[in-house]
Protein backbone atom coordinates (compact mmCIF):
# COMPACT_ATOMS: atom_id res chain seq x y z
CA UNK A 1 0.00 0.00 0.00
CA UNK A 2 1.57 3.42 -0.95
CA UNK A 3 0.00 6.29 0.60
CA UNK A 4 0.77 9.74 0.45
CA UNK A 5 -0.42 11.55 3.39
CA UNK A 6 -1.02 15.59 3.50
CA UNK A 7 2.44 16.42 1.33
CA UNK A 8 3.36 19.53 0.61
CA UNK A 9 6.28 19.93 -1.93
CA UNK A 10 7.37 22.14 -4.49
CA UNK A 11 10.74 23.69 -6.54
CA UNK A 12 12.55 26.09 -4.24
CA UNK A 13 9.83 28.42 -2.72
CA UNK A 14 7.26 27.88 -5.51
CA UNK A 15 4.75 25.49 -3.61
CA UNK A 16 2.90 22.65 -5.93
CA UNK A 17 1.32 20.30 -4.26
CA UNK A 18 -0.33 21.27 -1.26
CA UNK A 19 -1.92 18.39 1.32
CA UNK A 20 -2.34 16.00 -1.08
CA UNK A 21 -3.14 12.84 -0.24
CA UNK A 22 -3.58 9.53 -2.31
CA UNK A 23 -3.35 5.64 -1.34
CA UNK A 24 -2.62 3.13 -3.54
CA UNK A 25 -3.66 -0.07 -2.52
CA UNK A 26 -1.74 -3.45 -4.40
CA UNK A 27 -3.44 -4.53 -7.18
CA UNK A 28 -5.32 -1.25 -7.55
CA UNK A 29 -4.59 1.12 -10.60
CA UNK A 30 -5.39 4.53 -9.38
CA UNK A 31 -5.28 7.20 -11.99
CA UNK A 32 -4.24 10.79 -11.76
CA UNK A 33 -6.35 13.27 -13.95
CA UNK A 34 -5.32 16.57 -13.58
CA UNK A 35 -4.76 19.83 -15.76
CA UNK A 36 -1.05 20.94 -17.58
CA UNK A 37 0.35 22.14 -14.42
CA UNK A 38 -2.06 20.51 -11.58
CA UNK A 39 1.15 18.52 -10.50
CA UNK A 40 0.81 15.11 -11.83
CA UNK A 41 4.77 14.67 -12.49
CA UNK A 42 5.21 16.62 -9.24
CA UNK A 43 3.39 14.15 -7.41
CA UNK A 44 5.77 11.21 -8.56
CA UNK A 45 9.02 13.14 -7.99
CA UNK A 46 7.66 13.79 -4.85
CA UNK A 47 7.82 9.97 -4.29
CA UNK A 48 11.00 9.52 -5.57
CA UNK A 49 12.43 11.46 -3.63
CA UNK A 50 13.60 13.84 -6.03
CA UNK A 51 11.88 16.78 -4.54
CA UNK A 52 12.14 17.47 -0.73
CA UNK A 53 8.96 17.90 0.77
CA UNK A 54 7.88 20.80 2.79
CA UNK A 55 5.67 18.99 5.64
CA UNK A 56 3.66 15.48 5.24
CA UNK A 57 4.69 11.80 4.36
CA UNK A 58 5.07 9.32 1.89
CA UNK A 59 4.89 5.44 3.20
CA UNK A 60 4.84 2.44 1.68
CA UNK A 61 4.04 -0.46 3.44
CA UNK A 62 3.83 1.44 6.66
CA UNK A 63 7.55 2.48 5.81
CA UNK A 64 8.36 6.22 6.32
CA UNK A 65 9.91 6.13 2.66
CA UNK A 66 9.91 9.95 2.58
CA UNK A 67 12.05 10.05 5.14
CA UNK A 68 15.17 7.83 3.31
CA UNK A 69 17.56 9.72 1.15
CA UNK A 70 16.58 9.69 -2.83
CA UNK A 71 18.94 6.64 -3.66
CA UNK A 72 16.87 4.17 -1.44
CA UNK A 73 13.77 4.86 -2.74
CA UNK A 74 13.92 2.98 -5.52
CA UNK A 75 15.49 -0.20 -3.46
CA UNK A 76 11.86 0.07 -1.47
CA UNK A 77 10.28 -1.40 -4.44
CA UNK A 78 8.90 1.68 -6.09
CA UNK A 79 9.98 1.58 -10.11
CA UNK A 80 10.01 4.81 -12.05
CA UNK A 81 8.97 5.15 -15.53
CA UNK A 82 9.03 8.60 -16.47
CA UNK A 83 8.02 11.12 -18.82
CA UNK A 84 9.46 11.12 -21.79
CA UNK A 85 11.35 7.73 -21.00
CA UNK A 86 14.52 9.33 -19.70
CA UNK A 87 16.45 6.32 -20.80
CA UNK A 88 20.32 6.20 -20.48
CA UNK A 89 20.45 7.12 -23.93
CA UNK A 90 24.37 5.94 -24.11
CA UNK A 91 24.03 2.92 -22.86
CA UNK A 92 22.69 -0.24 -24.13
CA UNK A 93 19.60 -1.51 -23.63
CA UNK A 94 21.08 -4.35 -21.57
CA UNK A 95 23.35 -2.25 -19.20
CA UNK A 96 19.71 0.46 -18.78
CA UNK A 97 18.58 -3.23 -17.84
CA UNK A 98 21.71 -4.06 -15.32
CA UNK A 99 20.98 -0.77 -13.72
CA UNK A 100 17.25 -1.91 -12.68
CA UNK A 101 18.45 -4.92 -11.26
CA UNK A 102 21.23 -3.43 -9.44
CA UNK A 103 18.35 -0.99 -7.78
CA UNK A 104 16.05 -3.99 -6.61
CA UNK A 105 19.27 -5.67 -5.75
CA UNK A 106 17.44 -8.56 -8.07
CA UNK A 107 18.68 -11.61 -9.57
CA UNK A 108 18.87 -12.83 -13.53
CA UNK A 109 15.20 -14.28 -13.31
CA UNK A 110 14.09 -11.19 -12.83
CA UNK A 111 15.79 -9.76 -15.81
CA UNK A 112 14.05 -12.84 -17.77
CA UNK A 113 10.81 -12.65 -16.52
CA UNK A 114 10.93 -8.71 -17.60
CA UNK A 115 12.13 -9.32 -20.97
CA UNK A 116 9.21 -12.37 -21.51
CA UNK A 117 6.77 -9.33 -20.74
CA UNK A 118 9.01 -7.54 -23.62
CA UNK A 119 10.27 -10.19 -26.10
CA UNK A 120 11.15 -7.50 -28.21
CA UNK A 121 14.31 -5.91 -26.10
CA UNK A 122 15.88 -9.32 -26.58
CA UNK A 123 17.17 -9.02 -30.04
CA UNK A 124 18.41 -5.46 -28.82
CA UNK A 125 20.73 -5.89 -25.65
CA UNK A 126 23.32 -4.74 -27.10
CA UNK A 127 22.39 -2.14 -28.70
CA UNK A 128 22.17 1.21 -27.50
CA UNK A 129 18.80 2.90 -25.75
CA UNK A 130 18.84 6.49 -27.93
CA UNK A 131 18.83 4.24 -31.16
CA UNK A 132 15.46 2.17 -30.35
CA UNK A 133 12.22 3.51 -31.37
CA UNK A 134 10.15 5.25 -29.71
CA UNK A 135 8.08 1.75 -29.07
CA UNK A 136 11.09 0.18 -27.89
CA UNK A 137 12.09 2.84 -25.66
CA UNK A 138 8.73 3.10 -23.94
CA UNK A 139 9.14 -0.50 -23.52
CA UNK A 140 13.04 -0.57 -21.93
CA UNK A 141 11.93 2.04 -19.71
CA UNK A 142 9.00 0.13 -18.35
CA UNK A 143 10.92 -2.92 -18.19
CA UNK A 144 14.02 -1.14 -16.45
CA UNK A 145 11.16 -0.42 -13.60
CA UNK A 146 10.04 -4.22 -13.31
CA UNK A 147 13.76 -5.08 -13.10
CA UNK A 148 13.83 -3.97 -9.49
CA UNK A 149 10.82 -6.40 -8.78
CA UNK A 150 8.88 -3.36 -7.88
CA UNK A 151 5.53 -3.47 -5.56
CA UNK A 152 4.61 -0.16 -6.59
CA UNK A 153 5.10 1.28 -10.43
CA UNK A 154 4.81 4.95 -10.85
CA UNK A 155 4.10 5.48 -15.25
CA UNK A 156 4.31 9.13 -16.04
CA UNK A 157 1.95 9.21 -19.83
CA UNK A 158 3.36 5.61 -20.91
CA UNK A 159 1.84 6.13 -24.22
CA UNK A 160 2.52 10.01 -24.65
CA UNK A 161 3.56 9.81 -28.77
CA UNK A 162 3.51 5.85 -29.09
CA UNK A 163 1.34 4.08 -32.06
CA UNK A 164 -2.16 2.05 -31.41
CA UNK A 165 0.15 -1.34 -31.52
CA UNK A 166 2.38 -0.49 -28.89
CA UNK A 167 -0.15 1.57 -26.80
CA UNK A 168 -1.60 -2.75 -26.31
CA UNK A 169 1.51 -3.55 -25.81
CA UNK A 170 2.28 -1.26 -22.57
CA UNK A 171 -1.34 -1.58 -21.90
CA UNK A 172 -1.25 -5.25 -21.58
CA UNK A 173 1.67 -5.14 -19.49
CA UNK A 174 -0.03 -2.77 -17.03
CA UNK A 175 -2.67 -4.91 -16.61
CA UNK A 176 -0.57 -8.03 -16.04
CA UNK A 177 1.11 -6.04 -12.99
CA UNK A 178 -1.74 -5.16 -11.50
CA UNK A 179 -2.79 -8.98 -11.59
CA UNK A 180 0.48 -9.81 -9.78
CA UNK A 181 -0.48 -7.39 -7.19
CA UNK A 182 1.61 -4.31 -7.98
CA UNK A 183 -0.13 -1.25 -6.89
CA UNK A 184 0.04 1.23 -10.38
CA UNK A 185 0.25 4.94 -10.15
CA UNK A 186 -1.19 6.41 -13.34
CA UNK A 187 -0.85 9.68 -15.11
CA UNK A 188 -2.15 10.08 -18.74
CA UNK A 189 -3.95 12.52 -20.55
CA UNK A 190 -6.20 10.62 -22.62
CA UNK A 191 -9.50 10.31 -20.92
CA UNK A 192 -10.10 7.29 -22.71
CA UNK A 193 -7.10 5.61 -22.08
CA UNK A 194 -8.15 6.39 -18.24
CA UNK A 195 -11.57 4.99 -18.25
CA UNK A 196 -10.43 1.33 -20.27
CA UNK A 197 -7.45 0.21 -17.56
CA UNK A 198 -8.33 2.60 -14.25
CA UNK A 199 -9.88 1.02 -11.04
CA UNK A 200 -10.04 4.52 -9.50
CA UNK A 201 -9.95 7.87 -10.53
CA UNK A 202 -8.25 10.94 -8.56
CA UNK A 203 -8.57 14.52 -9.65
CA UNK A 204 -6.30 17.13 -8.65
CA UNK A 205 -6.02 20.67 -9.48
CA UNK A 206 -3.48 23.47 -8.65
CA UNK A 207 -1.87 20.27 -6.35
CA UNK A 208 -4.99 19.83 -4.34
CA UNK A 209 -7.17 17.16 -3.76
CA UNK A 210 -10.25 16.79 -6.00
CA UNK A 211 -11.96 14.22 -5.55
CA UNK A 212 -10.94 10.37 -6.16
CA UNK A 213 -13.83 7.84 -7.46
CA UNK A 214 -14.75 4.74 -8.94
CA UNK A 215 -13.62 4.14 -12.42
CA UNK A 216 -16.89 2.30 -12.83
CA UNK A 217 -18.88 6.00 -11.88
CA UNK A 218 -16.95 7.73 -14.69
CA UNK A 219 -17.33 5.02 -17.26
CA UNK A 220 -21.34 5.35 -16.16
CA UNK A 221 -21.18 9.14 -16.84
CA UNK A 222 -18.70 11.15 -18.61
CA UNK A 223 -20.32 14.33 -17.29
CA UNK A 224 -18.51 13.73 -14.42
CA UNK A 225 -15.10 13.77 -16.15
CA UNK A 226 -16.06 17.01 -18.05
CA UNK A 227 -16.61 19.14 -14.95
CA UNK A 228 -13.43 18.14 -12.80
CA UNK A 229 -11.46 19.39 -16.02
CA UNK A 230 -13.36 21.80 -17.63
CA UNK A 231 -12.47 20.90 -20.99
CA UNK B 1 72.70 17.66 -37.35
CA UNK B 2 69.90 18.04 -39.94
CA UNK B 3 66.31 19.30 -39.31
CA UNK B 4 64.80 15.72 -39.10
CA UNK B 5 66.88 14.82 -35.65
CA UNK B 6 65.97 17.95 -33.89
CA UNK B 7 62.38 17.20 -34.87
CA UNK B 8 62.36 13.95 -33.55
CA UNK B 9 64.20 15.29 -30.12
CA UNK B 10 61.21 18.17 -30.06
CA UNK B 11 58.62 15.17 -30.76
CA UNK B 12 60.23 13.35 -28.07
CA UNK B 13 60.08 16.25 -25.51
CA UNK B 14 56.60 16.92 -26.75
CA UNK B 15 55.30 13.39 -25.99
CA UNK B 16 56.25 13.49 -22.14
CA UNK B 17 54.33 16.77 -21.78
CA UNK B 18 51.43 15.04 -23.79
CA UNK B 19 51.32 12.00 -21.29
CA UNK B 20 51.17 14.23 -18.30
CA UNK B 21 49.12 16.61 -19.75
CA UNK B 22 46.67 14.03 -20.57
CA UNK B 23 47.00 12.25 -17.55
CA UNK B 24 45.92 16.13 -15.57
CA UNK B 25 43.24 16.52 -18.39
CA UNK B 26 41.61 13.08 -18.65
CA UNK B 27 40.75 14.16 -14.35
CA UNK B 28 39.66 17.67 -15.54
CA UNK B 29 36.91 16.33 -18.00
CA UNK B 30 36.04 13.13 -15.90
CA UNK B 31 34.92 16.18 -12.87
CA UNK B 32 33.77 18.14 -15.51
CA UNK B 33 31.57 15.35 -17.14
CA UNK B 34 30.20 13.28 -14.58
CA UNK B 35 29.83 16.23 -12.12
CA UNK B 36 29.29 19.54 -14.32
CA UNK B 37 31.71 20.95 -11.90
CA UNK B 38 34.77 23.54 -13.39
CA UNK B 39 36.91 22.58 -10.80
CA UNK B 40 39.24 25.80 -10.69
CA UNK B 41 41.76 23.48 -8.07
CA UNK B 42 42.51 20.80 -10.03
CA UNK B 43 46.06 22.37 -10.46
CA UNK B 44 46.71 22.18 -7.10
CA UNK B 45 46.32 18.63 -6.86
CA UNK B 46 48.95 18.51 -9.38
CA UNK B 47 51.36 20.49 -7.21
CA UNK B 48 50.44 18.40 -4.10
CA UNK B 49 50.85 15.34 -6.12
CA UNK B 50 54.38 17.07 -7.07
CA UNK B 51 54.98 18.37 -3.52
CA UNK B 52 53.80 14.61 -1.53
CA UNK B 53 56.22 12.64 -4.05
CA UNK B 54 59.26 14.79 -2.66
CA UNK B 55 58.22 14.75 0.78
CA UNK B 56 57.53 10.76 0.14
CA UNK B 57 60.98 10.11 -1.60
CA UNK B 58 63.08 12.07 0.76
CA UNK B 59 61.54 10.31 4.23
CA UNK B 60 62.10 7.01 2.79
CA UNK B 61 65.24 5.59 2.58
CA UNK B 62 67.58 3.41 0.58
CA UNK B 63 67.80 3.70 -3.04
CA UNK B 64 65.92 6.48 -4.95
CA UNK B 65 63.90 3.53 -6.88
CA UNK B 66 62.18 2.78 -4.13
CA UNK B 67 61.18 5.84 -2.65
CA UNK B 68 59.78 7.22 -6.15
CA UNK B 69 57.81 3.88 -6.12
CA UNK B 70 56.03 4.82 -2.69
CA UNK B 71 55.88 8.44 -3.64
CA UNK B 72 54.30 7.06 -7.16
CA UNK B 73 51.52 4.81 -4.77
CA UNK B 74 50.98 7.41 -1.68
CA UNK B 75 50.65 11.06 -3.94
CA UNK B 76 47.56 10.10 -5.73
CA UNK B 77 45.69 8.12 -2.81
CA UNK B 78 46.38 11.19 -0.09
CA UNK B 79 45.48 13.50 -2.65
CA UNK B 80 42.54 11.42 -4.43
CA UNK B 81 41.08 11.26 -0.29
CA UNK B 82 42.06 14.95 0.17
CA UNK B 83 39.69 15.61 -3.19
CA UNK B 84 36.56 13.63 -2.26
CA UNK B 85 36.98 15.18 1.40
CA UNK B 86 36.52 18.44 -0.30
CA UNK B 87 33.58 17.37 -2.50
CA UNK B 88 32.35 16.32 0.47
CA UNK B 89 32.78 18.86 2.68
CA UNK B 90 32.52 21.84 0.50
CA UNK B 91 31.32 21.62 -3.24
CA UNK B 92 28.11 18.99 -1.71
CA UNK B 93 27.58 21.86 0.70
CA UNK B 94 26.87 24.37 -2.38
CA UNK B 95 24.81 22.01 -3.98
CA UNK B 96 27.09 21.73 -7.18
CA UNK B 97 25.81 24.92 -8.16
CA UNK B 98 27.90 25.92 -11.27
CA UNK B 99 28.79 29.27 -10.10
CA UNK B 100 29.19 28.64 -6.71
CA UNK B 101 31.41 25.87 -7.32
CA UNK B 102 33.99 27.79 -9.13
CA UNK B 103 33.88 30.40 -6.19
CA UNK B 104 34.66 27.44 -3.35
CA UNK B 105 37.32 25.78 -5.94
CA UNK B 106 38.86 28.90 -6.75
CA UNK B 107 38.76 29.27 -2.49
CA UNK B 108 40.50 25.82 -2.39
CA UNK B 109 43.11 26.67 -4.37
CA UNK B 110 44.59 29.24 -2.28
CA UNK B 111 43.84 27.33 0.42
CA UNK B 112 45.79 24.42 -0.83
CA UNK B 113 48.31 27.04 -2.28
CA UNK B 114 49.16 28.67 0.91
CA UNK B 115 49.55 26.20 3.00
CA UNK B 116 51.86 24.32 1.05
CA UNK B 117 54.10 27.59 1.43
CA UNK B 118 53.33 27.97 4.66
CA UNK B 119 54.39 24.41 5.03
CA UNK B 120 56.92 23.24 2.42
CA UNK B 121 58.10 26.67 1.55
CA UNK B 122 59.36 28.23 -1.38
CA UNK B 123 61.91 26.47 -2.41
CA UNK B 124 61.77 24.33 -5.64
CA UNK B 125 63.23 20.21 -4.29
CA UNK B 126 63.98 17.73 -6.81
CA UNK B 127 62.89 14.15 -6.47
CA UNK B 128 65.57 12.01 -7.80
CA UNK B 129 64.50 9.85 -10.94
CA UNK B 130 64.68 6.09 -10.26
CA UNK B 131 66.69 5.46 -13.01
CA UNK B 132 67.66 7.48 -16.12
CA UNK B 133 69.82 6.44 -18.08
CA UNK B 134 70.71 7.72 -21.34
CA UNK B 135 70.11 6.65 -24.59
CA UNK B 136 71.35 7.26 -27.54
CA UNK B 137 68.67 8.01 -30.58
CA UNK B 138 69.88 6.37 -34.31
CA UNK B 139 68.94 8.68 -37.08
CA UNK B 140 69.05 7.48 -40.81
CA UNK B 141 70.52 9.02 -43.79
CA UNK B 142 70.39 8.38 -47.65
CA UNK B 143 74.40 8.69 -48.06
CA UNK B 144 76.66 7.55 -51.29
CA UNK B 145 76.29 3.80 -50.03
CA UNK B 146 72.58 3.72 -49.80
CA UNK B 147 70.33 3.87 -46.56
CA UNK B 148 72.90 3.54 -43.24
CA UNK B 149 71.71 4.69 -39.46
CA UNK B 150 74.16 6.44 -37.41
CA UNK B 151 74.07 7.81 -34.23
CA UNK B 152 73.97 11.60 -34.21
CA UNK B 153 76.10 13.82 -31.32
CA UNK B 154 73.68 14.98 -29.12
CA UNK B 155 70.40 12.93 -29.65
CA UNK B 156 69.71 11.53 -26.92
CA UNK B 157 66.53 10.56 -24.82
CA UNK B 158 66.47 8.71 -21.50
CA UNK B 159 64.94 5.71 -19.95
CA UNK B 160 62.76 7.52 -17.71
CA UNK B 161 61.03 9.62 -20.16
CA UNK B 162 60.14 6.44 -21.82
CA UNK B 163 58.60 5.32 -18.99
CA UNK B 164 56.37 7.96 -18.29
CA UNK B 165 55.28 7.90 -21.91
CA UNK B 166 54.58 4.31 -21.24
CA UNK B 167 53.25 5.11 -17.95
CA UNK B 168 50.75 7.88 -18.53
CA UNK B 169 50.10 5.39 -21.59
CA UNK B 170 49.00 2.28 -19.35
CA UNK B 171 46.84 4.34 -16.59
CA UNK B 172 44.85 5.96 -19.44
CA UNK B 173 43.90 2.54 -20.63
CA UNK B 174 43.07 1.54 -17.10
CA UNK B 175 40.66 4.98 -16.47
CA UNK B 176 39.35 3.78 -20.30
CA UNK B 177 38.76 0.24 -18.37
CA UNK B 178 37.48 1.81 -15.62
CA UNK B 179 34.64 3.65 -17.40
CA UNK B 180 33.33 1.12 -20.03
CA UNK B 181 33.90 -2.23 -17.82
CA UNK B 182 33.63 -1.72 -14.75
CA UNK B 183 30.26 -1.43 -12.31
CA UNK B 184 31.44 1.67 -11.11
CA UNK B 185 31.95 3.28 -14.35
CA UNK B 186 28.68 2.21 -15.43
CA UNK B 187 27.22 4.15 -12.57
CA UNK B 188 29.61 7.03 -13.00
CA UNK B 189 28.06 7.13 -16.84
CA UNK B 190 24.81 6.98 -15.90
CA UNK B 191 24.81 9.22 -13.37
CA UNK B 192 26.62 11.56 -16.18
CA UNK B 193 23.92 10.71 -18.49
CA UNK B 194 20.60 11.58 -15.94
CA UNK B 195 21.87 12.56 -12.57
CA UNK B 196 17.89 12.27 -11.40
CA UNK B 197 16.85 9.24 -12.94
CA UNK B 198 20.53 7.78 -11.59
CA UNK B 199 18.91 8.63 -8.23
CA UNK B 200 15.19 6.97 -9.02
CA UNK B 201 17.16 3.84 -9.64
CA UNK B 202 18.78 3.69 -6.56
CA UNK B 203 22.54 4.92 -7.36
CA UNK B 204 23.94 6.65 -4.51
CA UNK B 205 25.25 9.78 -6.23
CA UNK B 206 26.65 11.59 -3.69
CA UNK B 207 29.21 8.77 -3.55
CA UNK B 208 29.29 8.54 -7.06
CA UNK B 209 30.26 12.09 -6.75
CA UNK B 210 32.96 12.21 -3.90
CA UNK B 211 34.58 9.01 -6.53
CA UNK B 212 35.04 11.31 -8.88
CA UNK B 213 35.95 14.33 -7.99
CA UNK B 214 38.87 11.84 -5.45
CA UNK B 215 39.51 10.17 -8.57
CA UNK B 216 39.97 13.47 -10.62
CA UNK B 217 42.81 14.38 -7.78
CA UNK B 218 44.44 11.29 -7.72
CA UNK B 219 44.94 11.41 -11.86
CA UNK B 220 46.46 15.30 -11.74
CA UNK B 221 48.33 14.00 -8.64
CA UNK B 222 50.05 11.09 -10.34
CA UNK B 223 50.86 12.95 -13.34
CA UNK B 224 52.95 15.28 -11.35
CA UNK B 225 54.69 12.16 -9.53
CA UNK B 226 55.69 10.90 -12.93
CA UNK B 227 57.09 14.28 -14.10
CA UNK B 228 58.39 15.52 -10.81
CA UNK B 229 61.78 13.55 -12.03
CA UNK B 230 62.16 16.15 -14.67
CA UNK B 231 61.07 19.05 -13.45
CA UNK B 232 61.09 20.52 -9.77
CA UNK B 233 58.22 20.38 -7.21
CA UNK B 234 56.94 24.35 -6.37
CA UNK B 235 54.27 25.27 -4.37
CA UNK B 236 53.44 27.35 -7.74
CA UNK B 237 53.48 24.70 -10.15
CA UNK B 238 49.82 24.20 -10.31
CA UNK B 239 49.24 27.13 -12.92
CA UNK B 240 50.61 26.10 -16.21
CA UNK B 241 48.67 22.87 -15.84
CA UNK B 242 45.94 23.98 -14.86
CA UNK B 243 45.97 26.34 -17.67
CA UNK B 244 46.86 23.48 -20.33
CA UNK B 245 44.18 20.82 -18.49
CA UNK B 246 41.20 24.10 -19.58
CA UNK B 247 42.45 24.65 -23.02
CA UNK B 248 42.83 20.46 -23.91
CA UNK B 249 39.37 19.83 -22.24
CA UNK B 250 37.78 22.42 -24.28
CA UNK B 251 39.42 21.62 -27.56
CA UNK B 252 38.26 17.98 -27.10
CA UNK B 253 34.57 18.26 -26.29
CA UNK B 254 33.86 19.26 -22.38
CA UNK B 255 33.54 15.33 -20.89
CA UNK B 256 34.72 13.74 -23.99
CA UNK B 257 37.35 11.16 -22.67
CA UNK B 258 38.71 10.17 -26.54
CA UNK B 259 38.70 13.79 -27.18
CA UNK B 260 40.53 14.91 -24.14
CA UNK B 261 43.26 12.09 -24.96
CA UNK B 262 43.58 13.57 -28.83
CA UNK B 263 43.77 17.32 -27.64
CA UNK B 264 46.52 16.40 -25.30
CA UNK B 265 48.00 14.89 -27.41
CA UNK B 266 47.22 17.22 -30.36
CA UNK B 267 48.64 20.40 -27.55
CA UNK B 268 51.58 18.14 -25.83
CA UNK B 269 53.27 17.69 -28.86
CA UNK B 270 52.78 21.29 -30.71
CA UNK B 271 54.15 22.26 -27.89
CA UNK B 272 57.18 20.61 -27.49
CA UNK B 273 58.00 20.89 -31.08
CA UNK B 274 57.01 24.77 -31.00
CA UNK B 275 58.94 25.62 -27.82
CA UNK B 276 62.25 23.97 -29.15
CA UNK B 277 61.97 25.67 -32.65
CA UNK B 278 60.46 28.95 -32.16
CA UNK B 279 59.73 29.72 -28.02
CA UNK B 280 57.45 28.38 -25.72
CA UNK B 281 55.60 31.44 -25.15
CA UNK B 282 54.65 31.59 -28.73
CA UNK B 283 53.57 27.74 -28.22
CA UNK B 284 51.51 29.13 -25.43
CA UNK B 285 50.14 31.52 -27.66
CA UNK B 286 49.08 29.16 -30.28
CA UNK B 287 47.22 26.88 -27.88
CA UNK B 288 45.38 29.75 -26.42
CA UNK B 289 44.66 30.86 -29.84
CA UNK B 290 43.37 27.45 -30.96
CA UNK B 291 41.18 27.45 -27.86
CA UNK B 292 39.37 30.80 -29.25
CA UNK B 293 39.23 29.33 -32.51
CA UNK B 294 37.51 26.49 -31.04
CA UNK B 295 34.96 28.22 -29.42
CA UNK B 296 34.33 30.49 -32.03
CA UNK B 297 33.63 27.48 -34.33
CA UNK B 298 33.14 24.23 -33.09
CA UNK B 299 31.90 25.15 -29.54
CA UNK B 300 31.09 21.56 -28.64
CA UNK B 301 35.20 21.16 -29.22
CA UNK B 302 36.29 18.65 -32.06
CA UNK B 303 35.08 15.58 -30.47
CA UNK B 304 32.02 16.99 -28.38
CA UNK B 305 29.10 15.53 -29.03
CA UNK B 306 27.14 18.71 -29.45
CA UNK B 307 23.70 18.74 -28.56
CA UNK B 308 22.65 18.23 -24.77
Amino acid sequence: MLELDKINAGYGRAQILRDLTLRVAPGEILCLLGRNGAGKTTTMKAIMGLLPLMSGAVRLDGKEISALPAHKVAGCGVGYIPQGRRLFGELSVAQNLELGLRAGGCGPEVLEDSLDLFPRLRERMGQRAQTLSGGEQQMLATARALCLKPRVLLLDEPTEGLQPSMIAAIRDVIAVMRDRGVGILLVEQRVDAVLSVADRVAFIENGRNLETLDAEALRRDHSLITRHLGV
Amino acid sequence: MDFGPYLMLASLEGAVTAAVLALTAIGLSLVFGVMRVVNVAHGEFFMLGAVLAWWVASHVGGPPALGFIVALAIAPLAVGGLAALADMTVLKRVNYDPERTIVATIGILYILQQVTLMTYGPEARPVEPPFNTRLALPWFEWGENGFQIYWPWGLSTTSYKLFVIGAAAAVLIGVWILMARTRIGLLMRATQLDREMALAFGIPVERVYATVFGLGGALAALGAVLIVPTQQAHYLMGGDPLLLSFIVVIIGGLGSLPGTVAAAILIGLSDGIISVFFSPMLAKILATMLVALVLVFRPQGLFGSGEK
